[in-house]
């Protein structure tokens, strides 16, 4: 156990600066706080896992990263680039960050290989032929090249949260958001994408993920951040924090979720 | 191992939830997000603003402080004094009985008065989901009937009155109830017709409703005015506003006819198997499964299709039928008071908006609440 | 016995049943259906054709269109191409006819760009924006278009005579004898100028696809702007000046009791093409609304969120399935700006439908008269419907 920690340790005292920055962040829905004085520091290649119960703002925190949603108070850098109304840094961020949603969100009107080109064609610019290749690098990588063809709506759930994933990566981003990718999966599907996200975490990819799966978290995070009522309540090593739960409201919650599974 | 919070869980301090800085909330926070959320937000908004008040100014000038409400028997030279700048509602004052009931007889226009409230129960009562059952029928068909008592009369000590003298609101009502009454039954067996299996049926349906969509009705108006009285063997006579009454009818048929066949494809396939599984008959099929199920789908656009007809009814003053928009444009023929369209056309269009506008809410609300059935 | 003989039974074509002359046999019943019905519609259109056969005797009607040759001697105001009372019938119906196209065709064009922008501010996020789109959309919509055609023929009517004009800039005259706008006196350069303008335009678009298809191909971007700049500006001006730089510009002016020079819109055509934009402005607004919201929001995240920029996200994501669902009620909307475009009879406007109606009137040739009109209109509408359906075929083909 304390080769890993030293492991994290290590990985988060490097001098580069934290990948991800969240300095008392708050953000208000009209009259609703649901996000309360969040701090969070992601180092380079770390792998953090949020939970908490649903509405706690899990969402919201991770969709402030790269600004779908804006915050009124505290400070976000990504990369060291402060988040503000500046377009220009928005555009540097947006390509660094890529996000999985819980709702898969392909572009129906678009083939496979098509969704994953548009972006790097579109934005990074990139000649077609060296993008078609990039995407089926990477949709070999999530294993499904063979459907490259055909459309989104002719996929299972579970594929197509693989293709939101290359698609993603396709932007050859530096950190990836997923905001529950597997909520919406069957079953059997989930460990599909699951295993996806292991491998993706095996080669170093900065990742925050927000998902109920314990056993997904104890495998790659390197931190678990809790989340309640719009602020973080506890943050730990994965096993340390499940054993351990130091407050009421973790307490309950993992009885819950253990209930549920 | 310095990071405490790395390699051991760690409560973090607790912290209060605090209220929305004072500019995100209440009005100002509303203001803020739905009216100044940006600068070129908020300069729509005073512009805008800016319109919206200059414009309401001018029209309360001109339509209350400086308006002339009555004249002395048509000495219209005070409003013609104003040159524009404010309102001769004296042509509403003196001629709104005109524009109501037509030449229909001075002391008699209580039952044409009578006709509209009947009408308008007529369509609330329609409009309740507690009488959508078959007995709804009978009901239109009483009223109906009574309507046509009341407007001819020669029973009960009320003298006859002509058709050619009926006129106003009650024929704009009149063709519009008939023609959607009359045009129902035909347009749903057209819609069925043009679902069969039968090719020389399905060819004849889609024949009617094409040819017909793809005219404007006035051409089927001119049809009825002018062609009709051709079509008929020599001496048979059919009045003017019954053959207006039918092109309304024949159009509006193949209007609801599409309309009906939306909500008939829009029943799952399902429920014809099952119906077929159960051994019914092609019309038992339809009469107890696929109509009432279609029906109640596709009443919001029914209405939608009903408020366009009640719109449309106004054409007939191109064929010189006396309806609510020929009356008032008949209103200011008369050279004393030439000139004032633009009062008496607001006029009629609050009459043909208040209609169409609760029948509009009406259909939107309908919308709504079956959407929110089929969603759960 | 082999794996590979085939089942002979496999081959078998399904029996043919033999047709049993019996009510309880489906086709039978078919048949007898078909058959009955077309033979009671039938025996109606026979009637009222044999009446009609026998009235037109009676009342000594010739049919025909013969009389389309004959001498119009009725005055048309407004005319595209020239036209004379001594010109045939047929003369005058196409001019009605190029002055159905004329406001139909400009009707379509405004209604879009008007309607798609109320739609537009309809979703807009300005409170008072939207709410504003949603009071004109619900008013215009809930009021009869000829009621709202002849009060705009009204308001033009009770505006002040040619001698007090309302003159809001230089050169452009808004009277009871409608709008008039200074025009440049056409000559054979400005024809050519704006020839080259056309080409010029059709150049730039190919251009500019061209140049979008190879930069996918190898990333380099091309610019456009520079070809854009000589075809649309430069090509055009040279042109313009090498033939000698014409431009005098033909003011109206008041001559006695009317204007001369200058552009003309007779009232009529303004309060026709004022109310028929207007009005189906307000049907296009709600379905360029309902289009955009039927793309999920997510759509629009995931497009930000891989980096696209707003107006890519529009471009790529947005519209190709916001299309899909605005284009054909768009399509009803265009066929029935064409259609209302008849009510032009009620104000005075010679269109098709009064010409025609004018024509019925004289001759006294109600059939041919009416037939006419169907005709014109059946094969507009056939025409928009079939140029409808093929784009929303190319549109679906890049989906699916
Ligand atoms: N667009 C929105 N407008 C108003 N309230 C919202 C919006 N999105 C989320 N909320 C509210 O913010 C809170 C946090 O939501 P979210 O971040 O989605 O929670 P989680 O992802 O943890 O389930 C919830 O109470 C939710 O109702
Ligand atoms: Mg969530």
């Amino acid at each position: 156990m304390s080769e890993t920690l030293d492991h994290i340790a290590s990985a988060a005292r490097t001098d580069a600066p934290p990948a991800i920055l969240l300095d008392k962040v708050n953000k208000w829905y009209g009259a609703l706080h649901v996000l309360r004085d969040v701090s969070l520091n992601v180092a380079l290649g770390e792998r953090v896992v949020v939970c908490g119960p649903s509405g706690s703002g899990k969402s919201t925190m991770i969709r402030c990263i790269n600004r779908l949603e804006t915050h009124q108070e505290g400070t976000i850098k990504v990369n060291g680039i402060e988040l503000s109304d500046d377009l220009k840094a928005l555009d540097d961020i947006r390509r660094e960050v890529g996000m999985v949603f819980q709702s898969f969100n392909l572009f129906p009107h678009l083939t496979i290989l098509e969704n994953c080109t548009l972006a790097p064609i579109w934005v990074r610019r990139m000649p077609k032929k060296e993008a078609e290749e990039l995407a089926m690098h990477y949709l070999t990588r999530v294993r499904i090249p063979e459907q490259a063809k055909k459309y989104p709506g002719q996929l299972s759930g579970g594929q197509q949260q693989r293709v939101a994933i290359a698609r993603a990566l396709c932007m050859k981003p530096k950190i990836m958001l997923f905001d529950e990718p597997t909520s919406a999966l069957d079953p059997e599907m989930i460990k599909e994408v699951l295993d996806t996200m292991v491998g993706l975490a095996e080669t170093g990819m900065t990742m925050i993920c927000v998902t109920h799966e314990m056993g997904f978290a104890r495998q790659v995070a390197d931190r678990v951040v809790f989340m309640d009522r719009g602020e973080i309540v506890e943050i730990g090593e994965p096993n340390h924090l499940f054993e351990n739960p130091q407050t009421e409201r973790l307490k309950t919650f993992l009885s819950q979720i253990l209930r549920g599974h | 191992m310095s990071d405490i919070t790395l390699n051991a869980s760690a409560k973090v301090a607790e912290a209060a939830p605090r209220s929305a800085p004072i500019s995100q909330v209440g009005f100002v926070g509303w203001m803020r997000a739905n009216l100044f959320s940006g600068w070129l937000s908020t300069a729509v908004t005073l512009l805008l603003a800016y319109m919206i008040v200059r414009w309401a100014i001018g029209f309360v000038d001109w339509a209350f402080i400086n308006a002339v409400w009555s004249v002395p028997n048509n000495q219209t030279q005070a409003c013609r004094d104003l040159r524009g700048t404010g309102a001769c509602w004296a042509v509403i004052t003196e001629k709104h009985r005109f524009i109501l009931f037509g030449t229909y007889p001075y002391e008699e226009h209580w039952r044409p008065a009578l006709c509209i409230a009947l009408f308008v129960g007529l369509y609330i009562v329609s409009a309740m989901r507690r009488f959508w059952r078959k007995e709804l029928a009978l009901i239109w068909v009483g009223v109906l009937t009574l309507i046509g008592v009341l407007m001819w009369g020669g029973v009960l000590g009320m003298p006859y009155v002509p058709q050619e003298r009926w006129g106003g609101l009650v024929i704009t009502l009149i063709l519009a109830t008939f023609g959607l009454a009359l045009a129902f039954p035909l347009a749903i067996l057209v819609a069925l017709g043009r679902r069969s299996k039968l090719p020389a049926i399905k060819a004849l349906c889609v024949l009617y409703v094409e040819l017909i969509r793809g005219v404007p009705l006035i051409s089927l108006l001119f049809m009825a005015s002018v062609m009709f009285p051709l079509f008929l063997p020599e001496g048979m006579n059919i009045d003017k506003l019954l053959r207006a009454q039918l092109a309304i009818i024949l159009f509006a048929g193949a209007y609801l006819a599409e309309v009906v066949r939306g909500g008939l494809q829009s029943l799952s396939k399902g429920q014809y198997e099952a119906a077929d599984a159960l051994g019914l008959s092609y019309w038992q099929k339809t009469g107890f499964i696929i109509l009432p199920q279609a029906l109640r789908l596709v009443i919001p656009p029914l209405v939608n299709t009903f408020i366009g007809f009640f719109k449309d009814t106004s054409l007939v003053l191109i064929i010189g039928i006396f309806d609510l928009l020929t009356a008032g444009k008949t209103a200011i023929i008369e050279p004393a008071w030439q000139g004032f369209g633009i009062e008496v056309y607001l006029t009629v269009g609050a009459i043909y908006f208040i209609f169409c506008f609760a029948m509009s809410k009406y259909s939107q609300g309908l919308e709504a609440e079956l959407n929110r059935h089929r969603a759960r | 016995m082999s794996q590979t003989t085939i089942d002979p039974r496999s081959l078998r074509a399904p029996p043919r049943r033999p047709l049993r002359l019996s009510w309880s046999d489906e086709r039978v019943r078919a048949i007898v259906w078909q058959v009955l019905v077309v033979g009671i519609i039938g025996a109606i259109v026979w009637w009222l054709w044999s009446n009609t056969v026998h009235n037109l005797e009676v009342r000594r009607i010739a049919t025909g269109f013969g009389f389309l040759g004959r001498e119009a001697g009725l005055p048309i105001a407004e005319n595209l191409i020239p036209y004379s009372p001594t010109d045939t019938y047929f003369r005058a119906l196409l001019i009605g006819l190029l002055n159905t196209l004329k406001v139909a065709v400009v009707g379509i064009v405004l209604a879009t760009v008007f309607g798609t922008l109320i739609g537009i501010a309809r979703l807009s996020k300005n409170w008072l924006l939207s709410k504003i789109a949603g009071v004109y959309i619900e008013v215009i919509r809930d009021l009869p278009l000829l009621l709202q055609l002849l009060f705009w023929y009204a308001i033009l009517q009770g505006l002040p005579g040619p001698r007090q004009a309302l003159h809001p800039v230089g050169g452009v005259f808004l009277s009871n004898r409608g709008l008039k706008l200074p025009w440049i006196e056409w000559q054979d350069a400005h024809s050519y100028a704006l020839l080259a303008f056309a080409l010029g335009a059709l150049f730039t678009w190919f251009y500019r696809r061209d140049a979008i298809r190879k930069r996918i191909l190898d990333g380099r971007p091309r610019p456009v702007w520079p070809v854009a700049l000589g075809c649309l500006l430069v090509l055009p001006v040279a042109i313009w000046a090498a033939a000698g730089a014409p431009w005098t510009v033909d003011w109206p002016e008041l001559r006695g009791f009317n204007f001369r020079g200058g552009l003309n819109m007779s009232p009529e055509y303004f309060a026709l093409l004022l109310g028929l934009t207007t009005y189906t402005a307000g049907f296009i607004a709600e379905i360029v609304r309902a289009g955009i919201l039927a793309v999920p929001h997510g759509q629009w995240e995931a497009a930000q969120a891989l980096g696209l920029r707003p107006g890519q996200v529009l471009k790529q994501v947005v519209l190709p399935q916001a299309l899909r669902v605005i284009i054909p009620p768009m399509t009803s909307q265009y066929l029935n700006i064409t259609k209302n475009s008849s009510l032009a009879v009620a104000i005075g406007y010679q269109d098709i439908v009064s010409i025609a109606n004018t024509t019925l009137n004289q001759t006294g040739q109600a059939i041919e008269g009416i037939a006419i009109i169907m005709l014109v209109y059946l094969s507009i509408s056939l025409s928009i419907s079939l140029f409808m359906n093929w784009y929303n075929a190319r549109i679906a083909l890049v989906e699916r």
